[in-house]
Parts: C-alpha cells; sequence; structure tokens
C-alpha cells in the first residue's frame, strides 16, 4: 500500500463462462485508466467496486473505510457508496430533464460526500442550454456529459467510468475529449476510467492497469506500463510512448515550437502553443525508425540519440525496439526484416528519426 | 317516487369496477414487479396462476370461490366470525371475486411495463444514491406509466363486462349486488326489452368513451 492510495480492491468472481480475479490499488489523484480488449473483465471490475455485482470473496477499501470485505460478511450497498459512476450509454432517466437528472443525484447525496460546485459543473461540460430538455432531444455526447454532471454532483470520492465515449461516433468522440480532460484537470475527483482504446488511455490517464482474462496483469504510471515490452500494450497497433514537455520557444517564422523533454529537444507545431506551456508529447511507435549513423541531410527534424535496451516480437512481420535515450524509454517498431539486415542487437547506439508526434496540453 | 331505470345498478358497477381496479394496482404491483424481476423457480408456476381467470370459465372461479368465501369457507368462515356477515351475496364478496377474476389484466400488463425497463435505469437511480425503494417510486413507476393506464383500463373495463362470477357468487340483490350486467339478464329473462336496452345502451357508450378517453390521452402522452 502506498500513502497516496485511494482504493485497494480484490475481487474473485466466477460467472458461468467467466472468472474474474482482479486486485488493484488506484491513487487519490488523477486518471487511472483500466485497459483491456473486450471480455477481460474491466466492466465487471467496474461494477464491483461500484456495488453492482457482488463478489462473495471481495475486499474493497476505500479512503480507509471497508466498503466490501468477503471475510466478514460486509457489502456496502451501492445506494451507500460515495461513488459517481457514468455508464456506457447516458442511462439519464428519459421521464426527467437534464436538471432533473442532475438533482436527482444532488438530493440524494450521500453523507461522505465532498462538496461540488453546480455552476462549474456545468460550465466545464457546457450543458447550460440543454438543462431544461428531456434527454432524447439531446444527442448521445450531450447526454453523456448531461450523465457524467449527475455523476459529478453527488459528490463522489471517485469517478467510475465505463467506456463513456463508446456509444459516441467517431465526430463525438474527438468534441468529447476536451471535456474529459478538463474535468480532469479542474476538479479533483480522482477516476477510474475503463475502456478498450489505447487512444483513450494516453490522452487521458496518469495511471493504468491492464486487464486479461479477467485478471489485473499489472498496474503501474502510463509512462512506465508503455516502456514496458513485455505487456501487451507496446504490441498493440498504435502502441505509444507519453513523455512530458515544456515549451521553450516558439520560431513564428517556421510555424515550430521547441519542446524540451528528456529525451532532448524536440521540434512540434507551434499552433496553439505559447511560450512555457507544459504540454505531453505523444510518440507513436510505427512512426520512430531507427538508422545505425547520424543521418545527415534528413528531412527529418527530430532526431534523437539513443541505446538499444531491448528487442521484441511484435508480428510475425514487425518487432519493437526498445531505446533509451538519456534513461527515458521510446518504442520504435521497425520490421523485422530492417531489424535483420541492420542486425540490431541490445546495448548498440542509434539514431532514432522521429517522423511525427502529437501532444497533448498537460494539466 | 320515479327513478332513471338502470342508474342503480349502473353506479353499483362503477363502485365496483372502481374498488376492484384500486385493490388490484395496489396488490399487483409488488406482484408484477416480483414476477418482472424474479429468478426465482416459483416464477413460472405463479405466472399461470394469475392467467388462470384467463381460460377459467367464470362458473368455476364463481364456483370456488362460493365455496372459499361461504360461511363454511375458509376465508369466509373466519370473515363471518370476524365481521359478523357472510362474504358471499355481500358487495365486500364481489369485490374479492373481481379481484381474482381481472388479476391478469391488471399484473400482465404490469409486468410487462417493468420488464420492459430492465435493470440500467434501476442501477442508475442506484448508483445516484436511490434506494430500491426509493428508486422504484422515482424511476420503475415513473417508467411504467403506460403499464398503469393499459392495467387501470384493462382492469376496470374486465370488471365492468363481469357476469358469469358475479351471478355465482353475488346472486342478484338490488343496492348491493345487482350489477348492470346482472339486471339486463334479469330484464331479458322477463321479457323487459326496453329496461335491456336502456341499460345496454348506457354500459355501451360508456365503454366506449371510457376506452375513447384512454386512448387520446395515452397518444398525447406517447412522447413521455
Amino acid at each position: 500500500m502506498t500513502t497516496d492510495e485511494i482504493l485497494y480492491a480484490r475481487f474473485s468472481l466466477q460467472r458461468s463462462n467467466f472468472h474474474l480475479d482482479a486486485e488493484l490499488s488506484i491513487p487519490n489523484h488523477g486518471v487511472t485508466g483500466v485497459f483491456g480488449h473486450s471480455g477481460s473483465g474491466k466492466t465487471t471490475l467496474l461494477r464491483c467496486l461500484a456495488g453492482l455485482e457482488r463478489s462473495d470473496r471481495g475486499q474493497l477499501r476505500v479512503d480507509g473505510i471497508h466498503w466490501q470485505d468477503g471475510s466478514k460478511g460486509l457489502f456496502m450497498p451501492a445506494y451507500q457508496r460515495p461513488i459517481g459512476m457514468v455508464f456506457q450509454e447516458a442511462r439519464l432517466f428519459p421521464h426527467l430533464t437534464v436538471l432533473e437528472n442532475i438533482r436527482y443525484g444532488i438530493k440524494r447525496k450521500r453523507t461522505e460526500s465532498k462538496p461540488v460546485d453546480l455552476d462549474h459543473v456545468i460550465e466545464v461540460l457546457a450543458i447550460e442550454h440543454l438543462l431544461n430538455r428531456k434527454p432524447d432531444k439531446l444527442s448521445g455526447g450531450e447526454q453523456q456529459r448531461g450523465a457524467i454532471a449527475r455523476a459529478l454532483l453527488t459528490g463522489p470520492k471517485l469517478l467510475l467510468m465505463d467506456e463513456p465515449l463508446s456509444a459516441l461516433d467517431g465526430a463525438c468522440k474527438a468534441e468529447f475529449m476536451p471535456f474529459l480532460q478538463r474535468l480532469h484537470n479542474e476538479l479533483l475527483t480522482p477516476i477510474i476510467y475503463v475502456t478498450h482504446s489505447l487512444g483513450e488511455i494516453t490522452q487521458l490517464a496518469d495511471h493504468l492497469v491492464l486487464m486479461e482474462n479477467g485478471k489485473t496483469i499489472a498496474s503501474s504510471p502510463l509512462d512506465t506500463m508503455l516502456a514496458r515490452l513485455d505487456l501487451p500494450l507496446a504490441r498493440e497497433e498504435d502502441a505509444v510512448t507519453v513523455i512530458n514537455g515544456v515549451v521553450s520557444g516558439i520560431d513564428r517564422q517556421y510555424g515550430l515550437a521547441q519542446v524540451e523533454t528528456a529525451i532532448g529537444i524536440l521540434y512540434v507545431e507551434a499552433q496553439g502553443l505559447s511560450d512555457h506551456s507544459q504540454l505531453k508529447v505523444h510518440i507513436h511507435a510505427r512512426d520512430v525508425s531507427l538508422s545505425l549513423k547520424q543521418p545527415e541531410s534528413s528531412s527529418t527534424l527530430n532526431i534523437v540519440e539513443a541505446r538499444i535496451s531491448e528487442i521484441a516480437e511484435c508480428t510475425p512481420t514487425q518487432v519493437n525496439v526498445m531505446l533509451m535515450a538519456d534513461d527515458t524509454p521510446l518504442l520504435s517498431r521497425v520490421t523485422r526484416l530492417s531489424c535483420d539486415r541492420l542486425d540490431l542487437q541490445p546495448g548498440m547506439k542509434v539514431y532514432a528519426q522521429i517522423k511525427s508526434i502529437s501532444l497533448k496540453r498537460s494539466f | 317516487m320515479m327513478e332513471i331505470p338502470g342508474l342503480g345498478p349502473f353506479l353499483l358497477t362503477l363502485k365496483l369496477a372502481g374498488v376492484t381496479i384500486m385493490v388490484l394496482l395496489i396488490l399487483g404491483t409488488p406482484l408484477a414487479w416480483w414476477l418482472a424481476r424474479t429468478r426465482s423457480r416459483l416464477k413460472m408456476p405463479m405466472e399461470a396462476i394469475v392467467a388462470l381467470p384467463l381460460v377459467l370459465p367464470p362458473t368455476v372461479i364463481g364456483f370456488y370461490l362460493l365455496i372459499v368465501l361461504g360461511p363454511q369457507g375458509f376465508i369466509g368462515g373466519p370473515w363471518m366470525s370476524l365481521t359478523g356477515s357472510a362474504l358471499t351475496f355481500t358487495f365486500t364478496g364481489l369485490v374479492v371475486a373481481s379481484v381474482l377474476y381481472s388479476l391478469p389484466f391488471v399484473v400482465q400488463p404490469l409486468q410487462n411495463a417493468f420488464e420492459s425497463i430492465g435493470d440500467a435505469p434501476l442501477e442508475a437511480a442506484w448508483v445516484s444514491g436511490a434506494r430500491p425503494l426509493d428508486a422504484f417510486f422515482t424511476v420503475a413507476v415513473p417508467l411504467a406509466r403506460r403499464g398503469y393506464i393499459t392495467a387501470a383500463v384493462l382492469g376496470f373495463a374486465h370488471t365492468l363486462g363481469e357476469f358469469g362470477v358475479i351471478l355465482m357468487v353475488g346472486g342478484n340483490i338490488p343496492g348491493e349486488t345487482r350489477v348492470i350486467s346482472i339486471a339486463i339478464y334479469d330484464h331479458v329473462e322477463t321479457m323487459a326489452y326496453s329496461e335491456a336496452h336502456a341499460m345496454s345502451a348506457i354500459l355501451l357508450v360508456f365503454s366506449f368513451i371510457v376506452l375513447l378517453g384512454v386512448y387520446t390521452t395515452n397518444r398525447r402522452w406517447r412522447p413521455l
């Protein structure tokens, strides 16, 4: 147990063709992503935390208080747990307006709940103009924002989100992400965010719990987790390295910003950035190519000197190469053919050419 | 004293249907809720019992009720010693009989309505801090509103049209058990066709107006 832990849980649950065997510990700040493919037990785990699923053998302690203790037969029912839950579908009550939905939760605040400012939540989620409408008059994204407001305004100690974007189409998803990022930024409620999208995880999460076949297989800060080749994360199609950075200069003439990071200075699009702003740099493994010699006269701006620390097969045609640039891991994915032609080996010095970088404003 | 023909039996019928539907909604709600949500093995036998009045001839129900509610019956007996009067051939007895007879018409629509709500809104209510009973009244009942309207109308209308069971259990006592269907039968038996016409017309027009009113309001309520 770490000192900043808000939640410790251990569940064992047997369903007809599924066995959940999960253990996790969640920090009391930021977003903890629970990542796994469908059927891995993420949603069941979340339902156990909410008290909607009852495991006979289970332990759940939140903020020092036992919500569930199988050995003592203790089980706090869902309606007593100071949590907010956002489901895949918004589940707003169809017979109530958005505001009435929100009030429904406020009226039933649990005793241990924290105070939350209604106006602030309404502003962050931009739902002021929707308050007097019934849910069936709203788009999927608007409904989901209403549902988040309802969950947040019960003053939860923890906000549980079960793939809140999965019912939204692509455009809605992109539109929705900034709201989630603002939530994370401005409201201090710790969030447990379940998803099967690595993109959502890397954009939102600080901490990551990995699930496979009903088991929690790893749990640690996001950047550490992304740097482990032994986890299935690195084998995802859009495997990524996330690095913190600070803007240290902006070149107006070319529209580029200099970002200081642990792997050196990187150039990124300056659009929307200002000096000294903090951000997270996302580098997709497939955008990192390797060269044994310092590339001269290359069009690639971002070239980083690094040492190979580990190589692992990813697909029959591709390998993952973990690089260490000044003790900071950077993942590269190259074809097995290139790997053999260059005779890449752990310990070798290489130059990583980063073809593109995406950014996320840091909080 | 001049009386409008059929008014007495007509009012008695309304009273019987009104009381019956009240009792049925109160008793039918927990029963329908249980049937909609239980995983018990008793569910199917219970459903079959609830549906029995749909298939049994009213005379069969009436016959058993006559025995059970009679002064020697296992409900009528205790009732007799408790209140001093029998259950058979009384208004109260008719209510008991009507409740049984119209049970499926109330329980089935309610059960369907509760089933179609599903777990999702209830879970949303629980995680919002609503206790199960609170969630039931603030979420399940409003969402089952159409089921309640259907149940109330069907139960009421079915009680209006009741005949066989009443004849068996209630007889034909003016002001007590002489409901309109019995009165019509009586008039036809005694060849008093004009009275039979008047009463039948009242019932026909009234039933039509009730159903029309319900269907129009129901339409207006559709965008829930």
